[in-house]
């Protein structure tokens, strides 16, 4: 099963409520996916010349310890710890940064990095990591999110969504692959790497591929037609918006709630009830084979 | 008509209200009911039984009205999956857009839906009559056994699939018609249907001459002869 949903903002003076909105329709997703939950913010007015880099330690990480001697060798650094994550601040570039923190704290699950997307996952029920990460005080422009009931691998952090395999990029999905093995093998041959043996971040490090070919979202995301096979539902997200495609045979469900304030995204209509004037918006499922974008 | 009833999601949940409307106490004289708040919640007016009508204020989710009896349902707003499956009798009118595979199944009654409805609409219908003013998604009629299934817009690729005696009658196009779906004839009983169904829907606009007739080839269920040394 599983439930996705996305909500993007259209007015700025909304973006301190963007935790607000996406905790709810996590909330409500619950049912169709009580295994594990993830969110990705993206804050908009925030980017500068920093990256932020998502990452979750371990229960046996000494936080204090690391902030202190990362400091040392990065001055710059801003360590921000919410729950087991932290979201580390700094102008490094992403290759240096990602290269420290995988020789030196092998501890460490990096989970995604940008100049303005900021990740948060967890196994659990939707409900708790909600509050455990307190996302109902994040701000943003746009968001997207994730409740996983896991079919093809396990229940761990690395089975979690959002996938994030390129720089302010992200994907949740609802669904299953089938041919993910054969792609996984042909995209490390062209050197991406992979943390788990999921079909989601084999179709999220497909859409990293393309996109980096300098390929619009629209471009990439119709090429997930004739190359991904299998069902899906996909919120692709980017610094500046997020995409929807469902594929053909559109077994797997969304709904798309847009008024002059905001555009949702959910599995179900039950997800986006409790919005601003949601029954004055304009509801429909988007189209099988229609790729859908905002912001992008 | 009996006096009306609130009943709220905001107060109440689904089991409560589902519960109170499926064992009507007559005694009461309540005939009338309307449900507040149904906020897309699931299975809303799933088996009901008697001879009631129930007025939804908003979206519902998935299987409203499902293996519905007698009562009639009015949704003022949009459907998720599985509108009425496994209706037997009755009548449920959405005011808006429904999801996949509205009259999934149903046996019976009638179904109106004022907007679109998406993919697999009146997939295997076994009898019931549905009304759709807007257009239909893909795949809709797939195996529909038996009953009516009357679209004014449109229809999405391979309507009528596997189709068996359904009658499809249709004001717009069909992007691609199913396997063993055809164009057949229409005649005078095919149009006095088509006026009944209109004006079951209060349907003005468009006139019963303007809709196409499909149904089953009848070579795809029919056993042929000819495949005998196969068994």
């Amino acid at each position: 099963m599983c439930g996705i949903v996305g909500i993007y903002l259209k007015k700025k003076s909304l973006h301190k409520k963007l935790g607000n909105y996406l905790s709810g329709m996590l909330d409500n997703m619950s049912s169709r996916g009580p295994d594990s939950a993830g969110f990705a913010l993206y804050n908009k007015d925030n980017a500068s010349k920093e990256y932020k880099y998502s990452v979750c330690f371990p229960y046996n990480f000494n936080v204090e310890k690391f902030k202190v001697s990362i400091r040392d060798e990065f001055k710059d650094i801003l360590v921000k710890h919410i729950s087991d994550h932290l979201i580390i601040s700094t102008k490094t570039y992403p290759k240096a940064f990602l290269l420290f923190l995988h020789d030196n704290y092998k501890e460490l699950k990096i989970i995604g990095y940008g100049k303005s997307i900021e990740i948060f996952k967890q196994v659990g029920n939707p409900k708790d990591i909600v509050k455990k990460f307190n996302l109902s005080k994040l701000q943003g422009s746009h968001a997207i999110g994730h409740t996983r009931m896991a079919t093809e691998s396990a229940i761990t952090l690395d089975g979690s969504h959002p996938y994030s395999t390129g720089e302010d990029e992200c994907l949740v999905h609802n669904g299953s692959l089938s041919n993910h093995n054969n792609l996984r093998r042909n995209l490390i041959k062209k050197g991406k790497k992979f943390n788990s043996f999921n079909d989601t971040e084999v179709a999220a490090g497909y859409i990293s591929s393309q996109l980096s070919k300098n390929k619009s979202m629209k471009k990439t995301l119709t090429k997930c037609l004739s190359n991904l096979d299998g069902f899906y539902t996909f919120i692709a997200g980017t610094k500046n918006g997020f995409a929807v495609l469902r594929d053909e045979i559109a077994c797997k469900p969304a709904v798309i709630a847009e008024t002059k304030d905001y555009v949702a995204v959910a599995s179900e209509f039950q997800a986006m009830a409790h919005l601003p004037n949601v029954n004055k918006a304009k509801i429909y499922e988007p189209e099988p084979g229609v790729v859908y974008t905002w912001g992008n | 008509m009996g006096k009306l009833e609130n009943l709220d999601f905001k107060k109440n949940n689904l089991r409560n209200i589902n519960n109170y409307l499926q064992n009507i106490d007559f005694k009461k004289n309540l005939r009338n009911f309307v449900i507040k708040n149904p906020s897309g919640n699931h299975a809303i007016c799933a088996g009901l039984k008697e001879d009631i009508s129930v007025n939804i204020k908003g979206h519902v989710g998935y299987y409203c009205g499902g293996m519905n009896q007698n009562a009639k349902i009015t949704i003022e707003g949009n459907a998720g999956t599985g509108l009425g499956e496994n209706m037997m009798s009755g009548l449920i009118h959405v005011k808006g857009n429904v999801s996949q595979s509205a009259g999934a199944t149903a046996h019976g009654g009638t179904i109106i839906v004022d907007g679109n409805a998406s993919s697999r609409c009146g997939i295997s219908m076994k009898g019931v009559n549905i009304i759709i003013k807007g257009s239909v998604g893909h795949m809709s009629a797939f195996m529909a056994q038996s009953g009516n299934l009357l679209i004014c817009g449109d229809a999405g690729e391979a309507l009528g699939d596997s189709i068996y005696e359904t009658v499809i009658y249709i004001a717009g196009k069909p992007k691609s018609l199913g396997a063993d779906c055809v164009e057949k004839n229409i005649t005078k009983k095919d149009l006095i249907k088509i006026e009944e169904l209109l004006n079951i829907g209060n349907i003005k606009q468009i006139k019963s001459s303007k809709f196409k007739k499909y149904g089953s080839a009848r070579k795809l269920y029919n056993f042929k002869i000819d495949n005998v040394s196969e068994y």
